[in-house]
């Protein structure tokens, strides 16, 4: 049974070596010319900032709390998704309330206009 | 002691698994190059153009268009000599962890990824979750990546390109649903072994809002036109890895290419029968073509893939509000209301839904 993750846990370790072999070689490979300009970030045409970490939109921040939300909810689907062949009218009935509850909370968002990108 | 006889065998036994996994990346890597070139080709030619035509060589005398074909060869040479420029106040882990966050999950992935019936590396019970978990790990990568760069352009593209990835994965993970749901298990072979019968069997039509609605979410998660404002280089340069120059460019870069070819081959398996043959059923289907096998599977792959570029020579670049709408305000009610749709009419023993199996 567990047996059938061997192939999976070695995959991922040939994946981060190939991962890291590319850019090693790059270090290895390319030329190490460091000079001011050449470094400074990217700015089109005058001085750089100091710092670029600012202040962001807070809507980018309510998607992210609405995916964890939404994200939760369908990974609480698969299982039921799996058996529902076998299931009957209750698992039916359960799993509308279920989505009931949360499509309530996104009419909610909605209206809200959490949303809304003008 | 360790028994030496046991230490062989598991030697052998995981020196198997690793040819496998060989056998598996190589062709990826060499389909992953000449994508590129393909994607430069074809929008070449759709755009009068003819696309890269100097490296190479002219196998055939006279049939100058085989020229061009070492050209995804010479970029490779040419950026594993560029010279690797890190900003002065990035955070160096970060930001050479980055490149390699979003592209080990996009190779990682093709670990439950079936070509033929039994050609899988690993045969797992819950394929689509890891599927799931692996392409959801690669938002990482462009986070990282845009927060290490210490740059403004790539700052923006990395929260823009996350809010969007994040957004679009609700929609794809409801439409995944939808075809557990159809197919009763997460393995993919099984999804596949459940679409048998015909060309009518495979989801594509029985689920058939969830099949445009999932190719269109992968667009967006892959960051292609149309749906590229996180690098859109008209407002942004180049988004997330602006700062991003040599082999740790093309560690992005090759992750890009091999998610598309994986959410390609998710979607023929899902939607479109993966190694099935079309003509099954049919009264070709006792010949050659009704033969079930990887040529199929590659042929329905390739034809996404095209999709894949079709759609960047042709659709202008949507605004990112637009994009925000589609996913949360049209993507996301639909799929809501297909799986009721569908949990009600696979409970009613509605074919072609419910397929006895």
């Amino acid at each position: 049974m567990l047996e059938n993750y061997v192939p999976i846990a070695l995959f991922i370790i040939v994946s981060l070596a190939i991962g890291l072999i590319m850019p090693t070689l790059g270090f290895i490979l390319g030329p190490r010319k460091p000079d001011e300009e050449k470094n400074s970030p990217y700015e089109c045409g005058f001085e750089a900032f100091e710092d670029a970490r600012m202040k962001f939109d807070v809507r980018y921040y309510l998607v992210a709390i609405l995916f964890i939300i939404f994200d939760l909810e369908i990974a609480f689907l698969f299982p039921w998704a799996v058996i529902f062949k076998d299931a009957g009218i209750f698992e039916f009935v359960a799993m509308l309330i279920f989505l009931l509850l949360l499509t309530i909370g996104f009419i909610y968002e909605w209206k809200k206009g959490a949303l809304e990108w003008e | 002691m360790v028994d030496m006889s046991t230490f062989i065998d598991v030697a052998v036994y995981l020196g198997i698994i690793l040819i496998k996994i060989l056998v598996l990346v190589f062709p990826l890597f060499i389909v992953v190059a000449y994508y590129t070139l393909a994607e430069r080709k074809i929008i070449g030619y759709m755009q009068v153009r003819v696309g890269p035509n100097r490296v190479g060589f002219d196998a055939v005398p006279g049939l100058r268009r085989i020229r061009g074909l070492g050209q995804p060869i010479a970029d490779a040479v040419k950026l594993m000599f560029k010279e690797i420029v890190i900003p002065t106040n990035a955070n160096v882990f970060l930001f050479v962890i980055a490149p390699v966050l979003s592209f080990a999950p996009a190779i990682a992935a093709w670990a439950v990824i079936p070509f033929d019936d039994g050609w899988v590396v690993a045969d797992i019970n819950v394929g689509l979750l890891y599927l799931l978990a692996m392409t959801s790990i690669s938002v990482y990568g462009v986070i990282i990546a845009g927060w290490a760069s210490n740059s403004k352009y790539a700052f923006l593209g990395s929260i823009r390109s996350a809010a969007q990835i994040i957004s679009y994965e609700i929609a794809m993970g409801f439409t995944l649903v939808g075809v557990v749901l159809a197919a009763g298990s997460l393995n993919l072979s099984d999804i596949v072994m459940a679409q048998k019968g015909s060309l009518i069997h495979w989801y594509w039509l029985p689920l058939f809002p969830l099949f445009i609605i999932y190719f269109i979410s992968a667009t967006a998660e892959t960051n292609r036109a149309p749906f590229d404002v996180a690098e859109g280089e008209s407002e942004i340069v180049a988004g997330f890895h602006t700062e991003y120059s040599g082999m740790l460019f093309a560690v992005f870069f090759l992750a890009e290419y091999a998610n598309m070819i994986l959410v390609s081959a998710l979607a023929v398996i899902m939607f479109l029968g993966g190694w099935l043959s079309p003509f099954e059923g049919t009264i070709l289907g006792e010949t050659i073509l009704g033969q079930h096998g990887i040529v199929w599977f590659l042929l329905k792959t390739s034809i996404f893939m095209l999709l894949f570029l079709w759609f960047r020579a042709t659709f202008p670049r949507y605004r990112y509000d637009q994009i925000m709408r589609l996913g949360w305000k049209i993507f996301i009610p639909i799929t809501l209301v297909w799986i009721v749709v569908e949990a009600a009419a696979v409970l009613a023993n509605l074919p072609p839904w419910f397929v006895e199996g």
